[in-house]
């Protein structure tokens, strides 16, 4: 029954044998162990598993491993480059966007997607993009101040690139 | 949760799932976005042996112009028809309720032919498509087939495509000049699946209604036409007192539902409120 998928997870390719039912969320977490991604719900509510799939936000408790074969998938493992934190990962330490932390890797996945389409959302716009994403802890203004400094900083970065 | 056990096949074209699906039969599913089969499958409402993977099918993912109609694949996502600019052209609504499906992450995983097929009596499009006069196109092992959108949905969660037919794609006729439209709904707080939607557009010709279109979801156990408040409004004003009369119509003759969201006569009065937001919004 096992089907074999090859998978390119944070820029690294990887070929399994997986039961076609494995969920993305428990390949990433249960095999690749990459226990970043987190499982809330499991209902396809919270946004805790929010991932990149080929560059879109998607919920990997509502995927199935399988259906990833191809594709490239980010998680929040893969945000910061050689140990420098990710804008948005600073964003979040800056801004005091976390408190438990639980609703956080899902929070920066999906405000990377917002971030990859709109570099200067507002706050609305960050509401918005946020919707599928719940977070029990800091009342949700915190995580919009960190994801302006995150689009601020981008910003600068591509000012003083050009 | 974890659904049971299935096999996997991933559909290289439409006709080779339509293969897949003659050898398969009633043991098989299609699965595109998978946003409505896989929830239902890991709460084992839904057990199939066979899953038939079209959600990679570039064929399937398009929003074009085709002659005078919009054609919108049915592999095109929430988020596809959301930013395309075609689309708003073509008619507003579509953007606006594309805009109100689920949130980020469903929109970018969900598809229009999917929801079609799916007909919860919660969603968004059949509404949208019936105002829009859609057809739906169908291929199955005897070729293709068109169902309007108004023929399309029967009931709860049954639309009129047999088991071994696929949707292929949307056709929506380009509405005349000076048609303008809307989508209105009330959600449901936490999914966001509509209690009721209402889907309106109205042609003016001059200062008069030429063509009005209103199409209910969430009311009844499928999305329908509310032929009585188009004709109230037909070769009228579109004024807020028109519309207000016109929509004490809405759900006449209507087996409204009642659950532990709304009541009966809860969702009657929202398909009211509902009703004249939508006609408002395209009357301007
Ligand atoms: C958290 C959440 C919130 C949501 N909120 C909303 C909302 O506010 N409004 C709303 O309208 N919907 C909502 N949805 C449903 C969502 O829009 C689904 O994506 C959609 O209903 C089904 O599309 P899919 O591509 O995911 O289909 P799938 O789940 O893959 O398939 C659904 C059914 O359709 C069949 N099927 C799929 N494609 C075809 C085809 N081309 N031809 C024939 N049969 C086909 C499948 O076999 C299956 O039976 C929500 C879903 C979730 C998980
Ligand atoms: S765990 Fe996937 S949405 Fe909650
Ligand atoms: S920080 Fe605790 S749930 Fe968001």
């Amino acid at each position: 029954m096992a089907t074999k998928i090859k998978v390119k997870v944070n820029g690294k390719t990887y070929s399994h044998e997986v039961e076609p039912r494995t969920l993305l969320v428990q390949y990433l977490r249960d095999v690749l162990g990459l226990t970043g991604t987190h499982v809330g719900c499991d209902t396809s509510n919270c946004g805790a598993c929010t991932i990149l799939v080929d560059g879109k936000a998607v919920k990997s408790c509502t995927m199935l491993a399988v259906q990833a074969h191809g594709s490239e998938v980010k998680t929040i493992e893969g945000m910061a480059d050689n140990g420098a934190l990710h804008p948005l990962q600073e964003g979040f330490r800056e801004e005091h966007g976390l408190q438990c932390g639980f609703c956080t890797p899902g929070m920066i996945m999906a405000s990377a997607d917002l971030l990859s389409r709109n570099s200067n959302p507002s706050e609305q716009e960050i509401r918005e993009a946020l919707e599928g994403n719940f977070c029990r802890c800091t009342g949700y203004h915190n995580i919009v101040k960190s994801v302006q400094h995150a689009a601020k900083k981008i910003n600068q970065k591509e000012k003083v690139a050009s | 949760m974890i659904p049971n056990n299935f096999q996997y096949h991933r559909a290289a074209s439409v006709d080779d799932a339509l293969t897949l699906m003659a050898k398969h039969g009633m043991d098989a599913k299609l699965l595109a976005g998978g946003h409505s089969l896989l929830p239902a499958m890991k709460l084992r409402l839904n057990q199939p042996d066979v899953l038939i993977d079209i959600g990679h099918l570039k064929e399937l993912r398009y929003i074009k112009k085709e002659g005078n109609e919009l054609v919108i694949g049915a592999g095109a996502t929430h988020d596809d028809i959301a930013h395309s600019q075609m689309a708003r052209e073509t008619f507003s609504m579509l953007s606006e309720a594309a805009d109100l499906i689920g949130d980020v992450q469903v929109r970018n995983k969900g598809t229009l032919g999917g929801s079609l097929a799916h007909a919860d009596p919660a969603a968004d499009w059949p509404a949208v498509m019936i105002a829009a006069h859609a057809n739906i196109e169908v291929k199955g092992p005897q070729g293709t087939r068109t169902v309007a959108a108004d023929d399309f949905f029967t009931g709860f969660f049954s639309t009129a495509l047999a088991d071994n037919e696929i949707i292929t794609a949307i056709r929506i006729p380009e509405p005349p000049k000076g048609t303008n439209s809307s989508y209105q709904k009330f959600m449901q707080p936490a999914s966001r699946f509509a209690i009721v939607g209402c889907a309106a557009s109205i042609t003016m010709n001059g200062r008069l209604c030429s063509k009005v279109s209103v199409a209910f979801t969430g009311l009844s156990d499928a999305a329908f036409r509310a032929s009585n408040i188009e004709a109230a409004l037909f070769e009228k004003m579109p004024t807020e007192e028109n519309i207000t009369a016109a929509v004490q119509k809405a759900g006449e003759g209507v087996m409204a539902m009642s659950d532990h969201f709304a009541s009966e006569e809860y969702r009657l009065h929202l398909a009211r409120v509902f009703a004249k937001r939508a006609l408002m919004a395209a009357a301007k």
